[in-house]
């Protein structure tokens, strides 16, 4: 094989990104010397259409039988050059990439020269690596065509419709005896001013009646087991135990509200939450005359950093809803900064203010009190204390994460964020993804959302779920880790209990107990490789081999 | 058929292509990408935005 090598580098300009800053032409010579370099190519921009057209071309007239650029991150280019080499004809996994822009440009702006040596060492690493690539062919694996929703708010109900609705069978799993979550103690809904119970209850029927949902209500999640395509779920029902398959799961199982014990003299009573507020709207009770409400009550502070976002609205709403029952009532709202982005929202704002509701900014450092018949708050304009007159304290509180997610996150091996919410994959690209495949998300599971935007995202991680789904087969990159030995595998686990993704797993052979690759779980992170005191696993890409030879190649310059 | 080629297009394109559904996505203009590709880098990540 060796003597067949055709390597071919391409160092890209990436405009003035890298060539501002390295000498690409000496770097490129450079390439020239390099072992089973048959050619090389400077690119003013490797990924554009001319670039790649160049690829292809000098694969197919030089017959390039290994390709390494030297550019930008794999992150975001590796797939578009792979899929350039197999159009050409070449195994896409004979494919290296050297990243001369993030490690040797921009790092290295202040120092060029050494910037430049750099970039020629990494790039006699990869071409190094590069010579030991062995083709690859993509994974494939069958998809049950079924789906789970956790939680029957109206986040699951509307992604449990959607899938259903494209003729999936959804298994909805809520662990309170009724659908609705939230909503259920929810008066009015902003800003349409729709009535919570019409809209739980039209979508609970529909729900109820659809004939590919199986809904599961006073039900938990009790164990989970497979990958993307194969999740086996075991779910608990008043003790009763049953177990069914799917191949996708939608998390929303929504949050809490902060129950603010301890601040502003709270007693459920003359002094409660926007929550209970809205049961006194529901119940007809409500029946004061002079309210303020106090923003941010548990939010934006030491133990609790993030804003709930939903809160000013809520007041806002409220506070209307007040002034439209008794326009003599006085409404006060303190707030530390308002956020009532979008156009009716902002429209609802301006009209509490003509209905006569006032706006108070008060200093986190120093906050209102709440005394007997008022509260008291230091007007940091007027630069002396008021005295508002109240008979009904309403505290805006958080949403906070709900209890179940710790234990939630666990089971399915995906990750919370630093308030104990579920965290998405990427906060731009995949905001309703998991990094687990086959695992979405929507609603306040999230972060706190308005009624509006966990529907949106509802449909959306319905959609997203639905790829998968209708694909019916997944096909998955074939970087994955490989029982390259497995006579020296002793099958003692501990790459089994490390793995993130529960893509191992320990099989009795003819030879004893050894270690099995789930490869279409695997993500190729390395763990269990690098952990393997016998060296039995291997990563697809990345072996032992590949990786000495550029250690040894970078030793040698 | 898509109508726009900025981000949001693109990503419904490719979520309906990935589907196995047949996309038509017609963008005025000669490229696609949007007001996205003339921004240099996007919050809060500051990934590059092409």
């Amino acid at each position: 094989m060796a003597e067949d090598l055709r390597i071919g580098v391409f160092v890209c300009d990436c405009g003035s990104n890298i060539a501002g800053y390295l000498d690409c032409p000496d770097i490129a010579e450079y390439a020239k010397t390099l072992p089973h370099v048959v050619y090389v190519k400077e690119n003013l921009y490797t990924c554009s259409e001319a670039g790649i057209n160049e690829i292809k071309a000098a694969i197919k007239e030089e017959n390039l039988n290994r390709v390494v650029v030297a550019s930008c991150t794999p992150r975001t280019h590796e797939p578009l050059f792979r899929e350039s080499c197999a159009e050409a004809g070449l195994n896409p996994y004979l494919f290296e990439m050297v990243n001369i822009r993030d490690q040797c440009s921009w790092v290295h702006m202040q120092e060029q020269e050494k910037g430049n040596l750099k970039a020629k060492d990494l790039i006699r690493m990869g071409v190094a690596k590069a010579a030991l690539l062995e083709p690859q062919e993509p994974i494939q694996s069958e998809m049950d065509p079924k789906a789970l929703v956790i939680g029957g708010g109206i986040s699951g109900m509307t992604a449990a419709l959607g899938l259903a609705n494209r003729g999936f069978q959804v298994f909805l799993v809520e662990k309170a005896p009724e659908l609705g979550g939230l909503l259920r103690h929810l008066h009015k809904v902003g800003p349409s001013y729709v009535n919570a119970d019409d809209l739980v209850a039209s979508q609970a029927t529909k729900v109820e009646k659809h004939e590919n949902i199986n809904l599961l209500t006073s039900t938990t999640v009790k164990a989970m087991e497979g990958y993307i395509g194969h999740y086996k779920v075991t779910v608990s029902s008043n003790g009763v135990e049953q177990q069914f398959g799917v191949g996708v799961i939608v998390v929303a199982t929504g949050a809490k509200v902060l129950k603010p014990e301890g601040f502003y003299g709270y007693d459920g009573k003359r002094v409660i939450t926007q929550f209970e507020l809205e049961e006194l709207f529901r119940t007809e009770s409500f029946k004061a005359e002079h309210v303020v409400m106090i923003q941010c009550v548990g939010a934006r502070d030491e133990e609790r950093k993030y804003c709930s976002r939903i809160c000013c609205m809520t007041a806002i709403k409220n506070s209307i809803a007040i002034k439209e029952q008794n326009p003599e009532a006085t409404v006060h709202i303190l707030y530390r900064d308002i956020q009532a982005y979008g156009v009716e929202n902002e429209a609802l704002l301006q009209r509490s203010k003509q209905m006569g509701v006032r706006y108070i900014k008060y200093d986190q450092q120093r906050p209102p009190e709440v005394q007997e018949n008022i509260v008291k708050v230091y007007h940091h304009l007027l630069g002396r204390d008021l005295e508002l007159p109240q008979d009904l304290v309403v505290l805006s509180t958080p949403l906070i994460a709900g209890e179940d997610n710790q234990s939630l996150s666990k089971l399915l091996r995906v990750t919370l964020d630093a308030n104990k919410f579920f965290l998405e994959a990427h906060v731009k690209l995949k905001p309703l993804d998991f990094a687990t495949d086959g695992i979405y998300l929507c609603g306040n599971a999230h972060y706190p959302a308005s009624v509006r935007e966990a529907i949106s995202q509802a449909l959306g991680a319905a959609s997203r779920a639905s790829i998968p789904l209708a694909k019916g087969v997944m096909t998955v990159q074939p970087i994955v880790s490989v029982l390259a030995n497995e006579d020296a595998c002793r099958g003692c686990g501990l790459c089994v209990a490390l793995c993130p993704y529960g893509a191992l797993e320990i099989v009795r052979t003819d030879k004893g107990r050894k270690v099995r690759v789930i490869s279409v779980a695997c993500k190729g992170c390395g763990v269990c490789a690098a952990t393997c005191y016998q060296h039995a696993l291997d990563i697809n890409s990345f072996t032992d081999q590949q990786v000495e030879e550029q250690i040894k190649a970078f030793l040698s310059g | 058929m898509v109508i726009g080629g900025g981000i949001a297009g693109i990503q419904s394109s490719l979520d309906l292509a990935e589907m196995g559904i047949q996309v038509h996505l017609v963008e005025k203009l000669p490229c696609i990408g949007g007001k996205m590709a003339q921004l240099d880098k996007t919050f809060p990540t500051n990934d590059c935005a092409i």
